[in-house]
């Protein structure tokens, strides 16, 4: 039996499901005992599960990110929630010079089977700090995976496969985000790591994003499709491993790609996308890849620079007219 | 250093004869494996059959073998890029250990690891960590878990004077207080964070005061003495054992040679050099051993020549195992068997 339920209670009821299967499995973060998080994703979690497992940090990302890392090298099965992933740059040093290199440099003897997540992405007039994606940081790493994804279904069954997997695993959510619902089945499920979905079928063009921007693609596929263009929509869902294969199969019957990354552009997930675009599937190509990013700045705060920065349906069409060649 | 010195005499006066001779024979050779294993190891650096970073123990030997009676083998350790001597006190092979700085595939960890990087489950070695302090918060994480499993297990967490300085250090010791957490933490104060001086980074100078910031049990204890230094790990973890939470010791210590093999040490004397030469753990539990006649001379010379072979055996295994397979680059990565890399 499907119901709608909203992200925040996806994540709750997979984390949840999985601490009732793996005694070895805890939570720990900033706010997610007691305050039942602070975007309510941990609600009642305390209740079920106690203060052995449910539990409580003070403000010290680097730390309890470090606690996380030695308790996952020690036998457990950590998530370590951030309260914003802009947070978690102070424990960069544990994601990526421990969590992410523990089984190559120990030559296999220790693994570290663990799950950070957090929202990531703009939620707003947040400013400048508060307003970053972290995909392609994590995803640049070798030894972890990054997931970022707002659909319930598909967060719901990704997050267990993340907490089951034997690798160091980054969940990017978001905030504004944890409200979105979505059909979930009451039964049990996995999403597997590293498989696109196809959200909407096209002709004309695909258009390849993930996180909210799905969303926001799928805004202006339904406008292009008022002008006659059929746009396919993929979400990523995990951004690595990457499903190239996915996207090269798109673009082999569409002929033409925008991809959509909230991301800045440099050396970020809409370059990577359109290399293994143009080195596998050149000849099927009729219009350069393009490629609809926030701005090449900071995020400032006052209203009028959100729009200015983010991704919107009018860019993506714009860039859409583009490869297609028509009139904007 | 006052201080501490104080206190050695007085233990001394105190205990001095309580250790058994299998305990003596015991820290006597594991501090002559280390100094031996270290000594070849800057040779077979300087024909460049080490390379990478390497950082060596001498002087460091009596904190070793202190630990080596006082924890249990079930105990876990995480250390710093520092860590030759305590892995091989902890039962990694001299021959693995120095396969590894060979960089062969028979190493401890394959090769994968370098002279930073050596690991055990067997032996519950965490590592061999190269970035300063932050095995810190991993140790008090090893220590979480086996709280969280029930076991009266403790993790030994060491780190360096530099490292002290470290917000990980901050944050882990206050976490570590606040859930009550099994782990030891060693301070090896060798006085020196590369060429900086503790003095001239430090405004607290003994740096087992800033335990006292969390209300954690700390002492600073003379670590070129294994009797001080069993003694004080032994109340550490009785403590620990008991519940009652982490405890902190400054173990003031002397590094022999520079930082790393590049390091020149420059920036200290020859007198402050020698005067911890002079109290050398390695002379100076021999010295006690024939002294107090706790063995003889033909044992002491046993164990001189048993381990002189082995060093010799341990070169020979690493200069003819095989280096590792180039294809292994790939492997121990990821756990998912068939991860797709970008090629």
């Amino acid at each position: 039996m499907a119901r709608e339920i909203a992200l925040r209670d996806a994540l709750r009821e997979g984390m949840s499901e999985e601490m009732r299967r793996d005694e070895n499995v805890f939570l720990m973060g900033e706010e997610v005992a007691e305050y039942n998080g602070a975007y309510k994703v941990s609600k009642g979690m305390l209740d079920e599960f106690g203060e052995r497992r449910v539990i409580d940090t003070p403000i010290s990302e680097l730390g309890f990110a470090g606690i996380g890392v030695g308790a996952a090298m020690n036998g457990l099965r950590p998530i370590i929630e951030f309260m914003t992933w802009n947070f978690a740059v102070l424990a960069f040093d544990q994601i990526v010079n421990n969590a992410a290199k523990t089984l190559s440099q120990s030559a296999g003897e220790f693994s570290c089977p663990i799950v950070f997540r957090g929202p990531s992405g703009a939620a707003g007039q947040l400013a400048q700090q508060h307003s970053q994606t972290f995909e392609s940081w994590m995803a640049n790493t070798p030894g972890l995976k990054v997931i970022s994804c707002i659909d319930p279904y598909d967060m719901k069954g990704l997050i267990k496969s993340a907490i089951r997997d034997n690798d160091p695993v980054c969940m990017m959510e978001s905030e504004i985000m944890y409200g979105h619902k979505g059909e979930v089945p009451e039964e049990e499920y996995l999403v597997p790591i590293g498989v696109a979905a196809v959200r909407r079928q096209g002709t004309d063009v695909t258009l390849v994003s993930y996180n909210k921007q799905v969303l926001t693609c799928l805004e202006a596929a339904k406008e292009l499709e008022k002008e006659g263009i059929s746009a396919e929509v993929i979400d990523l869902r995990t951004i690595r491993p990457m499903d190239h294969y996915t996207i090269l199969e798109s673009v082999k019957k569409t002929n033409r790609i925008v991809v959509v990354d909230e991301a800045w552009p440099f050396a970020g997930i809409s370059a990577e996308v359109a290399y293994n675009v143009q080195k596998f599937a050149f000849d099927y190509l009729d219009a350069p890849v393009i490629r609809v990013n926030s701005a090449d700045t900071s995020l400032p705060y006052a209203e009028p620079f959100v729009n200015a920065y983010l991704p919107n349906p009018e860019k993506i069409i714009k860039a859409v007219k583009e490869v297609t060649y028509m009139k904007a | 250093m006052a201080q501490t010195a104080e206190k050695a005499k007085s233990r001394k006066k105190k205990g001095a004869t309580s250790f058994d001779k299998e305990t003596y024979l015991k820290w006597y050779e594991t501090m002559l494996r280390i100094r031996r294993f270290e000594e070849r190891t800057l040779m077979a650096y300087g024909q460049q059959k080490v390379r990478g970073f390497c950082h060596v123990y001498i002087g460091q030997e009596a904190i070793a073998a202190g630990m080596v009676s006082a924890i249990r083998p079930e105990d876990a350790i995480a250390t710093a890029y520092r860590q030759h001597g305590i892995a091989i006190s902890r039962g990694i092979s001299t021959k693995e250990a120095m396969a590894e700085l060979f960089g062969k595939a028979t190493g401890v960890v394959k090769g994968k690891g370098g002279s930073m990087h050596f690991f055990s489950r067997e032996h519950r070695f965490f590592g061999g960590n190269g970035i300063v302090g932050a095995q810190i918060p991993i140790g008090t994480g090893i220590a979480f878990a086996e709280k969280y499993k029930g076991t009266d297990n403790l993790c030994v967490t060491m780190f360096g004077d530099g490292a002290a300085r470290q917000g990980a250090l901050y944050e882990s010791f206050n976490m570590a207080m606040t859930w009550k957490l099994p782990v030891l933490y060693i301070c090896e104060n060798n006085q020196y964070a590369m060429g900086t001086s503790v003095e001239r980074t430090s405004n607290v100078k003994d740096l087992y005061k800033i335990g006292s910031a969390f209300d954690m049990p700390s002492e600073a204890v003379d670590g070129m003495r294994p009797e001080e230094v069993h003694d004080a790990l032994t109340r550490a973890a009785e403590h620990i054992r008991a519940g009652n939470g982490p405890y902190y010791l400054e173990i003031k210590t002397y590094r022999y040679k520079g930082h790393s093999v590049s390091d020149p040490a420059k920036y200290r004397t020859k007198e402050e050099l020698q005067e911890y030469k002079d109290q050398d753990p390695v002379k100076m539990t021999e010295a006690k051993i024939l002294e107090d006649k706790i063995a003889t001379k033909e044992e002491i010379d046993a164990i001189k020549d048993a381990i002189k072979k082995e060093i010799e055996e341990a070169v020979k295994f690493a200069e003819e195992s095989p280096l590792p397979d180039a294809s292994e680059l790939y492997t121990d990565n990821y756990l998912q068997e068939d991860y797709p890399f970008l090629t």
